[in-house]
């Protein structure tokens, strides 16, 4: 499960936040807000895609750029969601 | 060489690039492999780019007509022609958004290195002996003024952080280089705020002298943390990218008014003028339209081929700023808020004309309105109400496909953050959506006169 996760958000990330032809890749521990591959604001429609995904509510003090960092990151921040 | 030089924001999408290089009759651009691929998608659509120069490319993996330029490879000349150039020779070119219409350029003028140079030292108060740090991003105007000019006149080392917002590492950023004079903006305060004063508490921040916020009004509260947390507060400043530098701020060694912007740069006459006189308001605390009386040398000196635009932004011999504010019996001024519907999303103007637009194309829109909602963190974010095409039904993935189109497209700013399926939006008798009525409810606000509303 926690493998099929990772890659879902894996491949998301990499189809919405990576130009096609870059040769940047990511991993479950690549940063991702404090690097600036997904800022701020993409924040949010991140959130928006992990919600919609998984049929949850991430309240917005759970929503932090900590807690967006990477994929592991994420992947706990599922875990109170009972999705991880 | 002559040139004049147009900052870009790194995280523009194609259209929003598109519209600034086809505006200006951009002749080169210098990118990097990140961002070369949007460039060439919109290539063939500008005639009149001749170079695009890829400062981190190589031979494989450039494209053909591109140049890759390596930096560190390059030989050094010892000698650099100079393009003779006078105070009033153009510099830089800043786009900027309105309510109406499609970003405008903002021209600047060498002349202008007078104000950006006297108010990095007056207000930024920064010395040969400060270590100083913008946190602005370089494709906006404070970037600009603020990130390069003002400070290199001003002949001060410079610390530059090149990666996003985050707590920790902001910290221990000003820890490692004995950051002195900060210059940053209100929704990194916030942020900074959110987490807690604890957490500014764990590094060694005594380095700091002086702290300097700018982009949107600086809340009061934020004052009273930043000098708890810090032991310092920050100081409000106010200006434009049509005004090129500071010209409403507070002074270090005023005293601050926790919540005001402060009082007018030296040489700066500012006032505020009634909404529709456009007179001064002698009365103290009355709101109106703030004013400068033009002549300061880095005032713009134009809207990129657009006269029209540039001329309506004055009136009786003021500039009129767009933003609304009181004067209190002290001189200082205070804000109340934008006169027209453009977003202040972070401190960053985005125009709703722009986003509407972009959602037409997108093909489940018929039709829709975007204004800023309130954000305690930014503001304002965008929130975008959409009617959509026969044949479309509102769902979560819709919303999503969506929000990702404008981010792509526009920039990640201008992604709605919320998104309203409605049936139909709220017109005038002559068809033009009434964004006002939409704004009233979201702010909950009255809504006024709504006599010309065509449909309830």
């Amino acid at each position: 499960m926690s493998e099929d996760l990772k890659k879902t958000i894996i491949d998301y990330v990499k189809k919405e936040y990576l130009e096609e032809d870059t040769q940047d890749d990511i991993n479950e521990s690549t940063p991702l807000i404090s690097s600036g591959i997904v800022d701020s604001f993409s924040m949010v429609s991140l959130k928006t895609f992990l919600e919609k995904k998984f049929n949850i509510k991430i309240p917005d003090d759970k929503a932090t750029p900590e807690a967006f960092d990477t994929v592991n990151n994420i992947i706990n921040l599922l875990k109170d969601f009972k999705v991880a | 060489m002559g040139g004049i030089t147009q900052p870009l924001f790194s995280a523009f999408g194609e259209e929003a690039l598109f519209t600034r290089l086809e505006d200006a009759g951009t002749k080169a651009i210098l990118t990097t492999k990140k961002h070369a691929a949007k460039v060439r998608r919109i290539k063939d659509r500008l005639p009149a780019l001749e170079r695009v120069i890829v400062v981190d490319g190589n031979e494989q993996n450039v494209k053909p007509g591109e140049i890759a330029f390596n930096m560190e490879k390059s030989d050094r000349l010892d000698r650099f022609k100079i393009e003779p150039c006078g105070p009033e020779t153009p510099s830089v070119l800043h786009y900027t958004s309105g309510t109406t219409g499609k970003p405008k350029g903002a021209m600047h003028v060498h002349s202008a290195i007078i104000a950006q140079y006297l108010t990095a030292k007056w207000v930024l108060d920064i010395t040969p002996d400060d270590i100083y740090w913008c946190t602005a991003d370089p494709g906006w105007v404070t970037g600009t003024s603020y990130g390069i000019i003002g400070p290199w006149s001003n002949g001060v080392a410079q610390a530059v952080l090149d990666s996003g917002f985050n707590t920790e590492k902001w910290y221990q950023f000003i820890a490692q280089h004995k950051i002195t004079v900060w210059y940053s903006a209100p929704t990194a305060i916030r942020l900074l705020m959110k987490d807690s004063t604890a957490a500014a508490k764990k590094h060694k921040l005594d380095s700091l002298r002086h702290l300097i916020s700018v982009g949107e009004p600086l809340n009061a509260e934020a004052v009273i943390w930043s000098e708890q947390a810090f032991g310092k507060p920050f100081h409000d400043s106010y200006w434009q990218t049509e005004t090129g530098a500071i010209v409403i701020t507070n002074f270090p060694g005023m005293k601050i008014k926790p919540g005001s912007m402060g009082k007018p740069f030296p040489g700066i006459t500012a006032t505020v003028v009634d909404l529709k006189t456009f007179e001064p308001l002698s009365k103290r605390g009355t709101v109106g339209l703030i004013a400068l009386k033009p002549g300061w040398p880095s005032m713009f000196r134009a809207y990129w081929a657009n006269k029209e635009m540039y001329e309506s932004k004055f009136n009786k011999d003021w500039y009129i700023c767009g933003d609304r504010a009181s004067i209190d019996a002290d001189g200082y001024f205070w804000f109340v808020g934008r006169d027209d519907d453009v977003i202040n999303t972070a401190g960053h103007l985005v125009g709703p004309f722009e986003i509407e637009s972009a959602l037409l194309e997108h093909e489940a829109v018929a039709e829709s309105a975007a204004i800023g909602k309130p954000d305690p963190v930014n503001m304002e974010v965008v929130k975008a109400f959409v009617a959509l095409k026969p044949g479309h039904e509102p769902s979560g993935d819709l919303e999503l496909n969506i929000m990702n189109f404008i981010r792509k497209k526009l920039s990640p700013l201008a992604m709605p953050q919320e998104i309203e399926f409605v049936d139909s939006l709220p017109k005038t008798r002559s068809g033009k959506i009434m964004r006002r009525l939409l704004r009233a409810k979201e702010w909950g606000e009255e809504i006024g006169d709504v006599s010309t509303l065509e449909n309830d």
